[in-house]
């Protein structure tokens, strides 16, 4: 390399570095840090599924599995999405089990874009879709939900950027970053649209096992939509299993063998012993699902309560384990503030700037802590509200 | 007795929480006022569900007060009437006595004693448990460590082994 030439794919050299990056690097390394600024579960993955892991390898489970996945895991995730969601798929051809949903979504787009074509992006959103679309060769296209709306999206929003191009839309309900869930009606006028224009959805719902009020309806239930449908789901919110990094996806069979395709090329397979943690999760997890789910309903109405007593207004989020806070009140700009109160307080939150646009003027505040901290938390962004009244 | 949803949530919340919980957090926890929510503890007090506002102790780990804890399997003679149950309250009318159940299986009632000293619970079992008029045999099992109890473990590392930001 002699230094003036860039090895480097112009694809990824124009990709934004996230945004989360930053704060990581500000506050590792600082002590007494209380973080909200985490998009995991704060409880280990329960112990019974832990311990098949564990029987797994002691068993000698170290090999590669089928491509697509264990087909015992695979007809247990059948079972699972027709009994909890009401959707159907098939074990043998329908669904691949993936590294993380992360990786499904990376597929699920690489199986569907050729150059060009456009993805409507909700935001605020995840991190990942507007580069993932990006490195897919897509071209992605954001809309902005407004807090006003309660952060959902309205049907003109959509059909506003619709364009000749446009292949899908990703939806995430609920939502990372703002915990918006859409109702079944609410799904409804998307799909109408996705049949009106012709278009694929690409439903993230990684937090479908976390949704709080009202019923969840999955975006494939809908009548009509499975064959549209991308569904995009995991062990690691709900299950509390992050680092096993573990999802799956679900599609009609066309779209779940091009996805196969490069998944085989990629990936081979998902690592053997999540696998075997997983099928004991759903065969044995769903109590400590439940419990889990109790307990961050009960935090989420502390906390939500307890921001809006403060002054710092907040929608009461239907799913995930994010609250998305207006900080507008204090005039700071939602970098200035999680910044402030971190070197100042000692809590970490995420900037809404960094989930897109319309985020900007918020803070990410995901209340997976425990209540001790989530009580100390409150304390101190108290005490920072105080000290940084706008004049 | 059969408890409202609200009232369960309550004491859900209370089991799972520190004893230490603000009245107020328990209320926003549970999308309660404050008045409805004192009036749901006034009323599970009342009843007895809720009987005692409990903490954990690892007295263990406080020099001079690690004392000894033992169960001991006791076989007794059920009295007409009474059954188990008159015996028993002999039993737990003792302070030393932390718990006594009656269980199924190879004897009648499960005790357990805390004492400063391994002595101070055999003189017990000795002087007190075998000589009631009831008790049939006696079996001293001695505590050696407590790794978890009522729900709480005791040795468990509290760090969070998260990042502290992720997308």
């Amino acid at each position: 390399m002699n230094g003036t030439k860039s090895y480097l794919s112009k694809t990824v050299e124009e990709l934004k570095p996230s945004g989360i990056r930053r704060f990581f690097d500000l506050a590792a390394g600082m002590e007494g840090v209380i973080s909200l600024g985490v998009g995991e579960p704060d409880f280990i993955t329960p112990w019974s599924v832990r311990e098949a892991a564990i029987l797994s390898l002691e068993q000698g489970y170290t090999s590669y599995t089928a491509n697509a996945g264990l087909l015992e895991l695979r007809e247990e995730i059948a079972g699972y999405m027709e009994k909890s969601f009401g959707v159907s798929y098939s074990p043998r051809s329908e669904i691949t089990v993936t590294v993380g949903a992360s990786q499904a979504l990376d597929i699920a787009l690489r199986a569907i874009l050729d150059p060009g074509d456009e993805v409507i992006v909700i935001e605020p959103s995840f991190v990942s879709y507007v580069p993932l679309v990006s490195l897919a060769g897509g071209m992605p296209v954001q809309v902005q939900t407004l807090k006003e709306n309660g952060f959902k999206i309205l049907p003109e929003q959509l059909e506003n950027v619709i364009t000749d191009r446009t292949k899908a839309i990703i939806l995430c309900s609920p939502n990372n970053p703002t915990g918006t869930m859409l109702s079944g009606s609410e799904l409804e006028a998307v799909a109408q649209i996705a049949e009106r224009y012709d278009l694929l959805v690409l439903s993230d719902e990684i937090y479908a096992e976390l949704a709080y009020d009202g019923e969840y309806t999955s975006f494939a239930a809908i009548s009509g939509m499975k064959k549209r449908t991308i569904l995009i789901s995991g062990f690691s919110k709900g299950f509390a299993m992050t680092g096993w990094r573990l999802g799956f996806v679900c599609a009609p069979e066309a779209i779940s063998q091009a996805m196969l395709k490069i998944h085989q090329y990629a990936m081979m397979c998902a690592p053997t012993m999540a696998q075997f943690a997983a099928l004991e999760a759903l065969k044995t997890g769903r109590s400590d699902v439940e419990d889990m789910k109790k307990s961050y309903r009960r935090r989420r109405n502390y906390f939500v309560q307890s921001l809006n007593e403060l002054g710092l207004t907040c929608h009461v989020p239907g799913g995930a384990f994010y609250a998305f806070p207006s900080i507008k009140s204090t005039g700071l700009s939602s970098e200035e503030f999680a910044e402030k109160l971190l070197l100042e307080e000692k809590v970490a939150v995420v900037p809404g700037n960094i989930f897109g646009e319309s985020g900007e003027g918020h803070v990410r505040c995901s209340y997976a802590t425990s209540m001790e901290l989530l009580q100390e938390a409150i304390k101190r962004i108290s005490h920072f509200l105080k000290r940084n009244q706008k004049a | 007795m059969k408890l409202t949803e609200k009232q369960i949530e309550v004491l859900e919340i209370l089991e799972n929480n520190s004893a230490r919980i603000p009245v107020e957090d328990i209320a926003k926890m549970a999308e309660l006022s404050m008045a409805e929510t004192e009036t749901i503890l006034d009323k599970l007090e009342e009843m007895k569900v809720l009987v005692r506002f409990n903490s954990v102790i690892d007295w263990s780990k406080v020099d001079g007060h690690e004392g000894v804890t033992a169960m001991i399997d006791v076989k007794v003679a059920p009295k007409r009437g009474v059954g188990f149950d008159e015996v028993a309250q002999r039993i737990y009318r003792f302070k030393e006595v932390r718990s006594v159940y009656l269980m199924s299986g190879a004897y009648d009632l499960s005790v357990i004693i805390e004492g400063r000293s391994m002595n101070e619970v055999a003189r017990f079992v000795s002087e007190k448990l075998s000589t009631l008029d009831s008790v049939l045999s006696t079996t001293t099992h001695f505590i050696l460590k407590k790794y978890k109890h009522d729900g709480t473990i005791f040795e468990q590392s509290e760090d969070d082994k998260r990042i502290v930001v992720s997308p």
